[in-house]
This record gives structure tokens, C-alpha cells and sequence, in this order.
């Protein structure tokens, strides 16, 4: 009797590390970036170029930091999410449009509808390499003062937006 | 000897068109440097490349941001920090030693060392029950068959 309780409590235990494994992510690597200041940035505006924007310039608001870009195909996904979040004007949402062509990037608003206060143009990806993008689209949620505080690797769902985002957005807006 | 030279002047413009090497813009340390760095690194679009290996864009720009820092005098702990500042620990091959990677580091020593205890304590279980089980040499038969006639002869006294 004894002699099969202790492998079998392993087989149990390996069984148990197995199962947890099957529903990990592998490309859900934890970010060193929650809870650190946003990365500074100031890029030229997509749809007005000579006009920039510096992530400064959100300081004192909530906000969504989304990065897409026009050849990603998970942001196809993602977009219609955005677009109907974008209605309700809870948070402001920025788009960072990563290594894109600016007139693909512009067509593809235009096809698919522009959730953003505006987009900034990050053509040789130096400030997705800054944000440790490595997965487009991600979304970072970034405090009054400029803390990321939470990072959404892959498309927001419509789940991530309400458990997670949209719960954290009103608890950092009454902050 | 015409036809050879003809033959060999018509090689010429072929010799032209092979591309060699694109010329690095760094001195031979800094290249072996740059490899070496980049080969500790792992690109997070494909996972089991490292960023020296990986034809992905992020690794090509990573491998480009890599290179101007070498230029820029950057050390190869300052450059390790900017990396895992960025993309954690998880973009090293060789994660550091702290709290949550022990078991990571001592895990399979640890493991080995519970697989020899458990098999020197079932050598031993099995040696004594080797022991136990030997037949009695003739000195303990006489000796047991002493003790069971003294043991009956204290029985009818």
C-alpha cells in the first residue's frame, strides 16, 4: 500500500503541472513595465505631420496607449473593440502606429474606422522598442502621472476590456 | 590561347557581380562583441531564436539598437540592463539567480539528490531483507536446536 502513495502523489503533482500548463500563454511574458513611468516619447502626428505629440502632453489623464499598425492581422481583430469603446469616451485612447507606412496606416483608418485621438507615427519602431513591444498590438493603460499599469499583450477582447481595463480605468480616474 | 584569354576576359564582368560581405562599420572586437551579446538574447517573436539567430524585424531592429549602443561606448551590463529593463528576464537565455528562479537553478540538483536517497534507502530495505532471509549456517542450527532442547527441558521440570 505505501509503496505506490508516494508515486502516485508525484504523478498527481506532475499531472496537476501539466494541466495548469496546457492553459498558459506562452507569448504572455510578464512585463517589467507595470508600474514604472511610461517611456518619454515625441513623435509627428499621423494625420497632421507637422504637428507632434509627446507623451507628456497626456499628464493628468487616464489614458490607452494602443499600438497597431496596418499590416498586423490581430489588429483587425482588435479594431472593431476599439472603435466601440472609443464611442463611449471613458478614456481617451492614443494610437502608436508601429513601423507602417503613414498613407497604409491612413487608408486603413479610413476602411476600418479611427478610435483614436490621434495616432503617432513610430516608423523605425525605436519607441516600441522602448515600450518592449514585441507583439503587436499591445495596450498599455497609463496612470495621471505617467505609470503604465497595466500591459494587454495581443488584442484587448472584449472580456480584458471589462475585467481588467475598464475596472482599473475608473479606479485610476477617481485616484 | 586566344580562345582561353577570350574565355577568361568574359569571366570578368561575372567576378564583378558576386556581392561579398557587407562591411561592418565596427572594428573586429566590437563585431565579436555585438555577436556575442546579441547571441544571449531571446527574440520574443520567435521564441527558440536567439536575436543573433532571428530573421524577425523586431530582432533585426534590436540587433540594429545593439550595434549603436556598442558604438556609443555602451558596456555590456549596461547594455544586458537596457534589454531586460524592457523585455524582463524572460529575453535572457541565462536568467540571473535571485528568489524566483532558485528552483529553476537547484531544481534538478535537487531532484537528483531526492532520486539517491530514495535508492540507497531501497538498496539497504533490500540488503536486510537479504540478510533476513539467508539460511542459518550449522553453527545457529545447533545453537537454535541447544536453545529449543533447553527451552522444552525448562517445560517439564
Amino acid at each position: 500500500m505505501n509503496k505506490f502513495v508516494i508515486p502516485l502523489g508525484v504523478f498527481v503533482v506532475l499531472l496537476a503541472f501539466l494541466y495548469v500548463g496546457l492553459w498558459l500563454n506562452p507569448r504572455e511574458v510578464p512585463s517589467p513595465f507595470i508600474g514604472k513611468p511610461a517611456p518619454a516619447f515625441e513623435l509627428a502626428r499621423l494625420q497632421e505631420p507637422d504637428k507632434r505629440f509627446a507623451r507628456r502632453d497626456m499628464d493628468g489623464k487616464v489614458w490607452l496607449l494602443n499600438v497597431w499598425a496596418s499590416w498586423c492581422v490581430a489588429c483587425r481583430e482588435e479594431h472593431p473593440i476599439l472603435v466601440e469603446f472609443a464611442k463611449q469616451k471613458i478614456i481617451p485612447v492614443v494610437g502608436l502606429n508601429y513601423k507602417d507606412k503613414p498613407e497604409d496606416a491612413k487608408a486603413w483608418l479610413k476602411q476600418f474606422g479611427n478610435p483614436y485621438v490621434l495616432s503617432v507615427v513610430d516608423h523605425d519602431g525605436r519607441v516600441g522598442i522602448d515600450y518592449g513591444v514585441y507583439g503587436v498590438p499591445e495596450t498599455f493603460l497609463i496612470d495621471r502621472k505617467g505609470v503604465i499599469r497595466y500591459k494587454q499583450i495581443g488584442p484587448v477582447t472584449p472580456e480584458a476590456l471589462e475585467k481588467k481595463i475598464l475596472p482599473l480605468a475608473r479606479e485610476l480616474e477617481k485616484s | 590561347m586566344k580562345v582561353i584569354l577570350a574565355l577568361l576576359i568574359a569571366l570578368v564582368p561575372l567576378a564583378a557581380v558576386a556581392k561579398e560581405a557587407q562591411p561592418t562599420d565596427l572594428d573586429p572586437v566590437a563585431q565579436k562583441r555585438l555577436i556575442d551579446l546579441t547571441s544571449q538574447f531571446r527574440c520574443l517573436v520567435c521564441q527558440n531564436e536567439t536575436i543573433a539567430d532571428s530573421t524577425a524585424d523586431l530582432a533585426a531592429d534590436l540587433r540594429r539598437e545593439i550595434r549603436e549602443q556598442i558604438k556609443a561606448g555602451k558596456t555590456d551590463d549596461e547594455i544586458r540592463k537596457f534589454m531586460t529593463s524592457r523585455y524582463g528576464d524572460f529575453v535572457l537565455y541565462r536568467p540571473p539567480l535571485k528568489a524566483t528562479t532558485v528552483l529553476l537553478w537547484f531544481g534538478p540538483a535537487l531532484l537528483l539528490f531526492a532520486g539517491i536517497v530514495v535508492l540507497v534507502r531501497v538498496m539497504r530495505a533490500r540488503r536486510q531483507r537479504a540478510e533476513a532471509e539467508r539460511p542459518l549456517s550449522d553453527e545457529e542450527r545447533t545453537r537454535a536446536a541447544e536453545l529449543l532442547v533447553g527451552k522444552a527441558g525448562s517445560g517439564q521440570r
